[in-house]
């Protein structure tokens, strides 16, 4: 066992046992960030913070919710948004929360693959961004099941009834999957073996797996460090010695703390001018108004879409024939996956400045609002024309994505 | 700075132009637009009569025979049947009389007594010529000039409407014989008491069950309970169809009610109070928090400044 002697403060009695001057030293003060960054980069910070709020506002509605198909409706509806005092700004904060999110999601997202931040050692980072991204999609899924209402029952029913797989013609039926929906649902229509465990998954198991992946999305931050407005590479140990020299002005980085935590902070504090303005006057799109009717197994609502979020890939699916259509939504799924692999270009650099990238992501990024939007219009006329197109554009997007990037490395 | 804000112009129209497709143009397609009339029921016949409360009083009490299957609480006049009896007799139970000078349009009640079923908009339900006849009857006159008479009596209602209806009796005497309101504890007999036994306790639910059994059959389906209808409709929507149902419900069993603008306005106070009982406090709080980040965000830029001075 190690030598202890006294302690005279608190600080070095601790520091003795957990090290707590190197930890703040390598987790903050010589956590090296570029200082050519702009506030793109904060988003990471600002989406640790919107899952820190959905945590702390999740807690406090799990004290009254009650996950059962006869009483789930009113305890969210009425116990919490009008007899638990201020239930109703949780609950606002959950909702525009779990919706927000995906905004910040997206932005950081479209972030990375704007600076080419998913490739050249960065894979790590991106992988574990993307698994967030899936788990993040199913914690919001499962969360809309809670309330009981008629989007959570039948957008339940439409999404479940993908995993029945392709028409039992399909190549001898091999890739159908009989029983596969039911067991899903436990039942044969969504009921309360459904309700509970999605209740489970949503307030246990996916929680948990998010916090270990932010975990590994941290960690994976580490070595390549994250990147910067103009993809530079530099050596980190010549700027930080610069930086402890007193050369402040010279040195290509800054310390995690205090000084990129102040911008973030400061990024932080617009984001939460606008998260509360939605909170309070502007929750409609993020607490959908069907989903206040109560669940009811017999009346089918006009139409039935998933949230925002999901649109584009809903798109991707909805245009084509089933089993076609299921290929191309398997696509979809796991198209962003792939790109640090799709992307033959050696370059690190804004896509501004790389040839045919630069028309590449301004195409994708057009082509996910537009099926965003055919994803909730009704599919009929030219909207289901539309939809097809975007949804073309999107699979030959990422097929050709090799060919685009291949002849960047000659220049 | 300027290539940050630069950065964020693009992020904000992106988002913009997302918002809008997802949201207000989404929406102009999936609904049907139905434009209001401000409850002005211009299809309806406009009487230039001036009426006699006197008279009306004694139409409404006697001749006119409304007594015969209404009560009327303002003057005392009890209701001839208890909901039970009445629902068997008509299919639902007819409302009290007290208020519906003050709830409804004057020129609806008008029409209202002169042709039931074409006022309240179900002649598809209804047609006197198949001798499928409205519970409730048109009025034939009393002997006297036909058109006088009916203004009497709106006369007569109006007068014995209460100056002040709370907003919780005109969902009640408007709404409250079909739809049941669970978060505001009324049921289709009235606010659902609180029983000490039991007993008393499914007694009552029993009855509330034979009801809407009743109601269901005379309406072809059980009206769907109010509580928190607020958040699950459009104002829009609701307006327009309170003021017509078949505008956006073709063919639907649920009578055109009639209201008058300020009898809406009661209404959806009402439904405000049961589906949407935070709009005040958020209203209140809102300002504040907003007033906070934003004291928060001056400050964190004032220190982001401060550090980042020397870089
Ligand atoms: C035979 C019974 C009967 C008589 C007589 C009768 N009513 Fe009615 N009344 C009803 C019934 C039943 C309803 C409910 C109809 C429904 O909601 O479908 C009703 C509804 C009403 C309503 C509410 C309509 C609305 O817009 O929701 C008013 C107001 C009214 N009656 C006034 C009168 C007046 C005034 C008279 C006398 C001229 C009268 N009634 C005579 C049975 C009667
Ligand atoms: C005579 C019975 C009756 C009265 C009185 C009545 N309703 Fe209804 N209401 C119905 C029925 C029946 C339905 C179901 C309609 C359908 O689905 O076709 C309905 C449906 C509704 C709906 C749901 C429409 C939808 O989108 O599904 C609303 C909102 C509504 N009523 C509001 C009101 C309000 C507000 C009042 C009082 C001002 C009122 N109703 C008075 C019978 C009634
Ligand atoms: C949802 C929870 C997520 C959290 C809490 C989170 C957090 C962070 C943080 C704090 C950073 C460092 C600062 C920054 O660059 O913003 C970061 C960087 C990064 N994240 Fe995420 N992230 C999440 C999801 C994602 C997703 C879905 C992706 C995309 C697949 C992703 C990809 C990246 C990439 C590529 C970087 C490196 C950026 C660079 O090097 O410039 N992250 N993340």
């Amino acid at each position: 066992m190690a030598h202890f002697e006294k302690a005279s403060s608190i600080t070095e009695w601790l520091d003795q046992r957990l090290a707590i001057t190197t930890v703040k030293k390598v987790m903050a003060l010589e956590y090296w960030i570029p200082k050519n960054i702009n506030f793109l980069w904060a988003m990471g910070m600002v989406l640790a913070f919107t899952f820190a709020l959905l945590t702390i506002s999740g807690i406090f509605l799990l004290m009254y919710y009650q996950p059962n198909v006869d009483t789930a409706f009113d305890s969210v509806n009425y116990t919490i948004m009008s007899e638990v005092g201020f239930g109703w700004l949780w609950r606002h904060i959950h909702g525009v929360a779990a919706s927000v999110v995906f905004l910040i999601i997206y932005i950081h997202m479209f972030t990375g693959i704007y600076y080419g931040s998913y490739k050249k050692g960065r894979e790590m980072i991106w992988l574990s961004g993307m698994l967030l991204f899936v788990v993040f999609s199913a914690e919001a899924f499962s969360g809309y099941m809670l309330p009981w209402g008629q989007m959570s029952y039948w957008a339940g029913m439409v999404i479940t009834n993908l995993f029945e797989g392709f028409s039992p013609d399909i190549a001898g039926g091999i890739m159908n999957a009989p029983g596969l929906v039911e067991w899903i649902r436990g039942d044969y229509v969504p009921g309360q073996a459904f309700l509970s465990r999605f209740f489970m998954l949503h307030v246990l198991l996916l929680p948990l797996v998010i916090i270990g992946l932010i975990g590994l999305h941290f960690a994976a931050l580490r070595i390549p460090h994250v990147n910067n407005q103009d993809g530079e590479e530099f050596d980190y140990h010549e700027a930080a010695k610069l930086y402890k020299e007193g050369k402040t002005k010279e040195s290509k980085v800054i310390p995690f703390q205090p000084v990129f935590l102040s911008k973030d902070v400061f990024v932080l504090g617009v984001y939460l001018i606008f998260f509360f303005y939605l909170v309070f006057y502007h929750f409609n799109f993020a607490m959908d108004p069907v989903n206040f009717d109560p669940a009811d197994g017999l009346k089918t609502p006009a139409h039935i879409y998933p949230e925002w979020y999901f649109l584009w890939s809903y798109e991707i699916l909805r245009p084509f024939p089933k089993d076609p259509g299921l290929i191309a939504f398997g696509f979809a799924q796991v198209a962003f996956f792939l790109l640090p692999f799709l992307d033959k270009s050696d370059t690190v650099a804004p896509a501004n400045r790389r040839g045919l990238f630069k028309y590449w992501f301004w195409i994708m990024i057009v082509d996910m609002i537009v099926l965003t939007v055919m994803g909730k219009l009704p599919p009929q006329g030219i909207w289901n024309h539309i939809g097809l197109v975007a949804a073309v554009v999107f699979i030959a997007l990422f097929v050709s994505l090799p060919w685009v990037t291949k002849n960047e490395n000659r220049a | 700075m300027k290539n940050e804000l630069k950065i964020l112009g693009v992020v904000v129209i992106f988002t913009a132009i997302l918002y809008w497709g997802v949201e207000p143009f989404a929406h102009t397609q999936m609904h049907k637009h139905v434009d209001g009339e401000h409850f002005a029921y211009s299809d309806l016949n406009e009487s230039t009569k001036k009426g006699n409360v006197e008279n009306g009083k004694t139409l409404v009490m006697g001749a006119g025979a409304c007594t015969g299957c209404h009560g009327i609480q303002a003057v005392a006049h009890k209701a001839p049947m208890d909901a039970a009896t009445a629902v068997s007799a008509y299919g639902v139970n007819p409302p009290d009389l007290s208020t519906a000078g003050g709830l409804y349009s004057e020129k609806f009640l008008a029409n209202l007594i002169e042709n039931p079923a074409h006022a309240l908009k179900v002649e598809h339900k209804f047609d006197a010529a198949k001798g499928k006849m409205h519970p409730m009857p048109a009025f034939y006159g009393a002997g006297g000039d036909k058109a006088q008479e009916i203004a009497d009596m709106v006369a007569f209602l109006k007068s014995i409407a209460p100056k002040e209806i709370s907003p919780k009796n005109a969902y009640l005497d408007a709404c409250g014989r079909c739809h049941a309101n669970r978060y505001g504890k009324l049921d289709q007999l009235g606010e659902t008491p609180t029983f000490k036994s039991e007993t008393d306790t499914l007694k009552h639910k029993v009855a509330v069950l034979e009801y809407q059994d009743k109601l269901k059959a005379y309406m072809g389906k059980l009206p769907p309970d109010l509580s928190i209808i607020i958040r699950a409709r459009s104002e829009h929507f609701l307006e327009t169809f309170v003021e017509n149902p078949q505008s956006q419900l073709e063919g639907t069993s649920m009578p055109r009610v009639g209201l008058s603008a300020e009898g809406f306005e009661k209404v959806k106070a009402y439904l405000t109070q049961t589906g949407d009982p935070s709009k005040t406090a958020r209203e209140a709080i809102g300002p504040w928090v907003l007033l906070f980040t934003l004291v928060f965000t001056v400050l964190a830029y004032l220190w982001k400044k401060s550090m980042w001075k020397d870089h």
